[in-house]
């Protein structure tokens, strides 16, 4: 028995964090002020997606998923996603590649642009893209003789989408392939290997849990995106509309049942990333941890 | 000729990294290229490779220009200095990775890799990542993936720099007898001489870009040609003498130095065993105090201190330590057996080097 309790007792020794200086007063303020902030902020609309959404009942709820509109729409989401996702994949791992592996110049300014759809509002990304291939923007009269459809059609809400998302894949992949180096695959290269055996049995499994991370955030984004891709759809319902556009058509209609219900997708979306987000933080950690464990230090001379 | 370099440059934008090299290694030699930091030994090993390409000259592997073969046509074996081991693959994978890669038959590959693992003691470890192994083992399992494509030549960089003193000791006398059970011939870079000096039947010093001396443990050690390499190799005292009437003097020491002009400074060098010690005060010209001694094992190194205060290396035998009855604060008498005339002051030297002092002149006195 004795031995049994020791350890418990220990356990709540290093709980208590002796290193910390704040008493339990500030500790169990400051934790209560973030717990229910994050309940009143996050918790509560989550729960009030889906009560709403369910609030006329389930063949009510079943109905307005139905509806061919609504159909439309998350097909068209999905088209989106399935486009502009392995775009920025592509883009990520490039860039990635680029900047972890080589100097050159221009790297910092590589760098820097990389972030920028994170920095600026989603509407301006859009309003750029209308700029450029509106009827009344720079290759807008080019693109009309042509019969060329971007701005308020499928093409535009891809390019906003593609923009919108640019950064994430490249983000993640970035740090990983620093710590990585690039002895693996100048190994790979002495033993036989050409480019492409060495990019897919070295670089890849290396970079596979957050080359995967990437991708989840990136899709999540994409098809959650409501203000750029507002700015260049044009609201044709059935065609150029996605589930974020119609669940606001149909809320601004005083449909909030059948707007929640399409909201309830894109919450269980947002579930289903943090979830599998939070399983491949792990792994990347893990990989990142190996990663730098293997190369020790990377001087050469 | 195994491999063979002519008139090898390489220059990084405005920086030479390595300077009109030419050596050539014989089929089956196990060679040291031997340098300080930035020296240009690790690029010589990577253009070998096909790793950096030559600025200038031409590389030979076995007869065959190679300055344009990439690096999958050289056929060379290549193990980084930190392992560069894949690490997502297991041991058998890594291994197994250059025979996969050139269609080696399913069987065929396995029964090569078996080989492998038996022949650098790892059976049993296939199963492992490289995160879980050992240093040393890491370094073996790097070996046996660069042995397992059968590659005409073995370049290894830095091959012990990354494991610790004891493993590191084990390791060399290990890389001596894979060796020699391979006859491959083996090229490898490292910094520490005692490493070159131990394992290698040739050693190239390189400095500064430049080659500075090839030759066996024994020449580069008993023949430097230059005060670099003297001073790099093994320990050795370096004293100014300035001249007057025909003799050099620093401190109360003096030498023969009929050929050279009042006022004219020369350098000299020593080798700590030249200088002769004896506990009779008026055996030899010059007296001195045992300042400090250091217990190298067999071996005892002494610092002695002359009147003038100048210090000077020495070194014995515990046997003769002991017959002299030597210990810290005894007067002594000495004399320098032999020395070597370096070069004059002004003359062009080679980079000043700090050298670890024990490990050096442990070397040293065991070659």
């Amino acid at each position: 028995m004795g031995e049994a309790v020791k350890p418990n007792w220990r356990k709540g020794g290093a709980k208590s964090q002796r290193g910390s200086e704040e008493t339990p007063l500030v500790r169990w303020l400051l934790i209560g002020i973030a717990m229910s902030f994050s309940a009143v902020f996050l918790l509560l609309p989550l729960i009030n997606v889906f009560a709403q959404a369910f609030a006329k009942g389930w063949r009510f709820y079943l109905e307005s998923l139905g509806h061919p509109d609504t159909l439309a729409a998350v097909r068209l989401t999905v088209t989106v996603a399935a486009i502009s996702v392995p775009l920025n994949l592509i883009f990520g791992l490039a860039a990635a590649w680029a900047i972890a592996k080589f100097e050159f110049r221009g790297k910092a300014f590589l760098i820097t642009i990389i972030d920028l759809p994170f920095a600026v509002s989603p509407v301006i990304s859009g309003l750029v893209f209308v700029v450029l291939f509106g009827l009344q923007g720079y290759c807008g009269k080019w693109l009309d003789a042509h019969d060329i459809k971007i701005i308020f059609a499928v093409p535009g809400i891809v390019l906003a989408t593609v923009f919108v998302t640019f950064p994430f894949v490249a983000r993640e992949l970035i740090p990983v392939m620093q710590a990585t180096g690039s002895e693996q695959e100048q190994a790979a290269l002495t033993l036989g290997a050409n480019g492409w055996q060495t990019f897919w049995h070295v670089t890849l499994p290396s970079v596979k849990w957050g080359l995967l991370y990437g991708v989840i955030l990136c899709n999540a984004r994409a098809m959650g995106e409501f203000g750029a891709v507002s700015v260049v759809s044009g609201h044709i319902t059935g065609q150029t509309d996605t589930m974020p556009l119609r669940v606001e058509k149909l809320y601004n209609e005083y449909n909030s049942a059948a707007a929640f219900a399409v909201a309830s997708l894109l919450a269980l979306l947002a579930l289903l990333t943090l979830g599998i987000k939070t399983c491949l933080e792990w792994k990347t950690q893990r990989e990142y941890e190996r990663a730098q464990q293997a190369n020790g230090v990377k001087a050469r001379q | 000729m195994s491999i063979e370099l002519r008139n090898v440059s390489k220059r990084f934008g405005e920086v030479s990294a390595v300077n009109n090299v030419n050596f050539s290694v014989k089929e089956g030699e196990l060679v040291g290229l031997l340098g300080p930091s930035g020296g240009g030994k690790t690029t010589v090993l990577r253009m070998i490779a096909g790793l950096e390409v030559p600025t200038e000259g031409e590389i030979y592997i076995r007869g065959r220009l190679v300055n344009n073969l990439s690096v999958q046509q050289r056929n060379i074996g290549f193990v980084f200095q930190h392992y560069a081991l894949f690490k997502t693959m297991n041991v058998f994978k890594n291994i197994a990775f250059g025979l996969k890669i050139k269609k080696w038959k399913r069987a065929d590959l396995k029964s090569r890799v078996a080989e492998l693992l038996k022949l650098l003691g790892l059976e049993g470890l296939e199963k492992r990542y490289p995160h879980q192994l050992s240093g040393g083992q890491r370094q073996r399992v790097a070996i046996a993936r660069s042995l397992a494509p059968k590659p005409s030549v073995l370049l290894l960089d830095e091959p012990f720099g990354a494991v610790d003193a004891k493993i590191r000791q084990e390791l060399r006398e290990w890389l001596v007898h894979l060796h020699h059970d391979l006859n491959l011939t083996t090229l490898f870079v490292t910094h520490d001489q005692e490493e070159a000096m131990e394992v290698s039947n040739r050693i190239i010093i390189f400095s500064g870009g430049h080659l500075e001396q090839i030759g066996t443990p024994r020449d580069v050690y008993e023949q430097p040609v230059n005060e670099f390499v003297a001073r790099f190799i093994g320990v050795m005292n370096v004293l100014e003498l300035e001249v007057f009437k025909g003799v050099g003097r620093a401190g109360e020491l003096q030498f023969p130095a009929a050929d050279y002009k009042d006022g004219e400074k020369i350098r000299i060098g020593f080798r700590p065993f030249s200088v002769q010690i004896s506990s009779e005060l008026t055996q030899y010209p010059y007296q001195a105090v045992v300042r400090h001694t250091f217990f190298l094992g067999v071996m005892l190194r002494l610092e002695l201190e002359l009147l003038s205060g100048l210090t000077l290396r020495s070194r014995m035998t515990k046997e003769e330590y002991a017959q002299l009855a030597l210990y810290d604060g005894r007067k002594v008498s000495l004399q320098i057996r032999n020395y070597r005339i370096l070069s004059q002051e002004d003359a062009p030297l080679g980079p000043e080097m700090t050298v670890p002092d024990k490990t050096s002149l442990y070397v040293g006195e065991n070659i």
